[in-house]
């Protein structure tokens, strides 16, 4: 060691070193295991059930696993910061249910506003989360658990027993959960798209970067000067504002919107996020992977849906799974770093 | 390595180089609250110089770095970076003036890539505005291929060593143009080598002209490497000397403000029975055959290079490790593997290397951290009171003169050394037998560094039995009775007071390692 290799290592550039190749690269994604799942699963239930992976069964897993994708993709932004957002499904509740209002309301205004007017609420109440978490100190466990409830009860009290139907709303505005753009649902396109933006916004740019910091060590992010509380208002407001997306493609996806709306959600989110390789203490995972979490999931119920399995295994078998890609993830990272003592070993 | 070369070399000029300077602090002052951290902060850092900061435990030292850092901001004084008046409301806009700080403890993203940690907030971006991994890599092997040290870029961070960790952080400096490097006591975690080569590493960075203020409790180190030395003490600035007109005995008297005549206060004790008897204990790949007793009143040291195994035996002796094969008896009685209440119930107590995270619980207050191991005594009827809690507290903190602005404050707000005596009495409440001390001393200041070491041996004379693991071959032969030595593994050595000496220490813990050259 010492001195001598300064000469020694400009020396000797290994190309093979400086970029491993993109099979090595593949072998090591946090996502593997989670896509060899799904291919299993899928490969599986098609050759039980030929009709499953027909042109209908395709459409209808997309279309059922698009919410549930954009949902993880926001909770993926805030678990990366090591923060945990449980109020998703109440805030997808409560502005469903407002999409169902504002149709009832103003039934001539455009999709589009629509859209805007309910991503715009979500932020807002996603908004709320952030700043109660980052003025108040409080852990998002315990801040978001307060909203899940408040979010509800307001939902309730504004609701009562109303419910609004696929009637209420306009023709066009249904069909977008009905239409489909080369065999693909438009709002799975939708969720595409989204995972695609938020994907290249954590790889590629510096704020998105910052987050993965934060969570991996929020005392050093501080004191390297990194805006922690902006960053983690801004994953707040940004799942706040899918929530309220998602909120909308559900009043455009399922025929009734209520008081209870989205109840539940916020766990089969996060089991997503987790089942696709987003580490629970922030620092690591992808949004990629937890969208296709979100896929496997509700494939799963689908798979075994169509092999008549009865639904008490169904979500036994989704625990197994979130065990599963723990001790995975467990095994994995155990794994490397005794690589990398022995590697460090060998240099000694 | 002592060869002095560049700008630098001009410090011993007793006619007086002229500098010109990159950072100065006059007067700072920083209270919290009624404790006064820093009471005049003032140093004289010139570009192309190492500047040694020295002072004991509270001296000030961290709050002074804190506030360059721009962590802190002093309540009164004057700060002028490269001339020009600063106050920084942040750490970014210390950075932005070019001062880039490394901690005792780097602290890196474990799970980013070495390349990113180097480059996060002001990673390259390609033509799209989006981040150029293939350029940040490019970049980031630069650095180390100008510092000599072979990284790979694409590693995460995790489990690097703490050496590593650092050059990461000096890359990171350099690749900001920092004229300003402070380093807080950077080689307290590090093996000899590891610090050749940082200091290596810290006299290219002043030969380029950059100012590096360096802390450490090390003389040898502040001899070796600085031009310059700044005594603090009390949080009050006492002197800067030129490294060539002082002596370690000048600058150790400034910093304590009387003489310390005895910094090994080792006295003779009679050794009696064997408390711990360690037989055959093996781990394959960790430690073999490892055979040693210590005795009542005895200090037994376990030295060696760092990575040896002399923490992992002792992690096992005390049962938080497993072990394959081998027997631990504690007064002739055979101790069950891997349970530490039966280590602690026999009368074992384990004083870990790193306080902050295996001695201390650090939120918890002063007392309840101190009262931790005695639960079972401090009981009644299964329920703790806070007298109770307090009283051990108050009785050991007093007698290790444990500074602290009250019990009830967090340990997380003391100073190093007061953090380990903290640590020596939780374990010295529980009233051990055999006491197992893993680098007491390490990132803690000379007189403090003495306290310990009069507090050890007052135990041993006392008749508990000492284990002590150290990497400062000055304490292990100033205090220890007996000296066994490690080196892979195992013990290659077992050395009386008489025969223990730097040499025969030093080549025992390393003749494999040259043998294999």
């Amino acid at each position: 060691m010492s001195l001598d290799s300064k000469s020694a290592v400009p020396a000797h550039p290994t190309p093979e070193h400086s970029r491993p190749s993109a099979f090595a690269s593949f072998l090591r994604l946090r996502e593997l295991p989670v896509i060899l799942a799904l291919v299993v699963l899928v490969a599986v239930t098609a050759a039980l059930n030929p009709l499953f992976l027909g042109e209908q069964g395709i459409k209808d897993l997309l279309l059922n696993a698009t919410i549930l994708m954009i949902l993880a993709v926001g909770q993926t932004l805030v678990i990366i910061t090591r923060n945990i957002d449980l109020s998703v499904g109440s805030i997808l509740g409560l502005v469903a249910f407002g999409t169902g209002s504002i149709f009832v309301a103003a039934p001539n205004l455009p999709i589009i506003a629509v859209f805007v007017v309910g991503m715009l609420f979500g932020a807002v109440l996603g908004a709320l989360n952030g700043l109660l978490i980052t003025i108040a100190k409080v852990p998002a466990l315990v801040i978001t658990l307060g909203t899940l409830y408040i979010f509800r009860g307001i939902n309730n009290a504004w609701a009562g027993g109303t419910q609004y139907f696929a009637g209420d709303r306009p023709e066009a505005f249904g069909n977008l959960s009905v239409d489909t753009i080369l065999g693909f649902p438009v709002i799975t396109l939708i969720a595409v798209v989204v995972v695609a933006i938020v994907a290249v916004y954590m790889l590629g740019t510096r704020p998105g970067r910052d987050l993965y910091a934060i969570g991996s060590d929020p005392d050093a992010a501080r004191l390297f000067g990194i805006p922690v509380t902006r960053r983690v208002l801004l994953a707040f407001v940004v799942n706040g504002l899918l929530a309220g997306l998602a909120g909308v493609l559900y009043a455009s996806r399922f025929n009734s919107v209520g008081a209870t709306t989205g109840s539940g959600l916020e766990l089969d989110v996060v089991a997503a996020a987790v089942v696709g390789g987003v580490a629970i203490f922030g620092g690591s995972g992808t949004v990629v992977g937890a969208a296709i979490g979100a896929l496997l999931l509700t494939t799963i119920t689908s798979a075994l849906t169509a092999l008549r399995v009865d639904k008490f295994w169904q979500q036994a078998i989704v625990g197994i799974l979130i065990l599963a890609a723990v001790v995975i993830d467990r095994i994995a990272s155990v794994r490397s770093a005794r690589k990398l003592r022995i590697a460090e070993a060998r240099n000694v | 390595m002592t060869h002095f070369s560049g700008p630098g070399s001009e410090a011993g000029d007793p006619t007086g180089p002229e500098r010109t300077s990159v950072l100065t602090l006059r007067g700072a002052l920083k209270t919290f609250g009624p404790v006064v951290a820093l009471a005049d902060g003032t140093i004289d850092l010139a570009a192309g110089e190492i500047h040694a900061l020295v002072g004991e435990n509270g001296a000030g030292k961290s709050t002074l770095v804190k506030i360059l850092a721009g962590v802190h901001q002093p309540d009164a004084g004057e700060f002028l970076v490269a001339g020009q008046a600063v106050s920084f409301r942040n750490v970014a806009d210390s950075k932005a003036a070019g001062i880039s700080v490394i901690y005792q403890e780097p602290t890196l993203f474990p799970d980013l890539t070495v390349a990113e940690n180097i480059f996060i907030g002001r990673q390259p971006k390609s033509r799209f505005g989006l981040i150029s991994r293939v350029e940040m890599r490019r970049r980031a092997k630069e650095l180390f291929d100008q510092l000599g040290v072979p990284i790979d870029p694409d590693r995460v961070a995790e489990g690097l060593s703490i050496a590593d960790q650092q050059i990461i952080e000096i890359a990171k400096a350099i690749s900001l143009d920092a004229r300003v490097l402070v380093m807080d006591e950077p080689t307290a975690a590090l093996s000899g080598v590891e610090v050749d080569r940082l200091f290596a590493v810290a006299r290219r960075l002043r030969d380029a002209g950059s100012g590096i203020l360096f802390i450490s409790h090390r003389f040898d180190e502040v001899f070796g490497l600085c031009d310059r030395i700044t005594v603090m003490r009390d949080g009050t600035y006492i002197a800067t000397h030129e490294t060539g007109s002082t002596s370690v005995e000048a600058i150790v008297r400034e910093m304590v403000g009387r003489d310390i005549d005895a910094l090994f206060p080792k006295s003779e004790t009679e050794a009696g029975d064997v408390v711990l008897r360690v037989r055959g204990l093996t781990r394959p790949g960790v430690f073999h055959d490892i055979d040693f007793e210590v005795r009542a009143g005895e200090i037994v040291a376990l030295s060696g290079l760092v990575g040896a195994g002399r923490t992992e035996v002792a992690r096992a002796v005390f049962g938080i490790d497993r072990y394959e094969q081998g027997t631990v008896e504690m007064a002739g009685r055979p101790l069950r593997r891997k349970d530490p209440r039966a280590a602690i119930d026999a009368g074992i107590g384990f004083v870990p290397e790193d306080r902050r995270k295996q001695g201390l619980v650090m939120d918890l207050s002063v007392e309840r951290n101190a009262a931790l191991t005695l639960r079972h005594s401090l009981a009644r009827f299964g329920i703790i009171s806070a007298r109770a809690e307090r009283e051990a507290a108050e009785t050991w903190g007093k007698r290790l003169q444990v500074k602290a602005g009250s019990p009830e404050h967090a340990v997380s707000t003391l100073s190093g050394g007061n953090q380990q005596k903290v640590v020596l009495a939780k374990w010295l409440a529980t009233d051990p037998k055999l006491l197992i001390v893993d680098e007491p001393t390490r990132g803690i200041d000379v007189g403090t560094k003495a306290e310990v070491h009069r507090l050890i041996s007052e135990l041993a004379g006392r008749g508990i039995a000492i284990l002590m693991i150290s990497s400062e071959l000055p304490e292990v032969l100033g205090m220890a009775d007996r000296v066994l030595v490690m080196r892979e593994g195992r013990i290659t050595a077992r050395l009386d007071r008489a025969e223990a000496t730097a040499e025969t220490v030093m080549h025992a813990a390393t003749a494999s390692l040259e043998s294999s050259r």
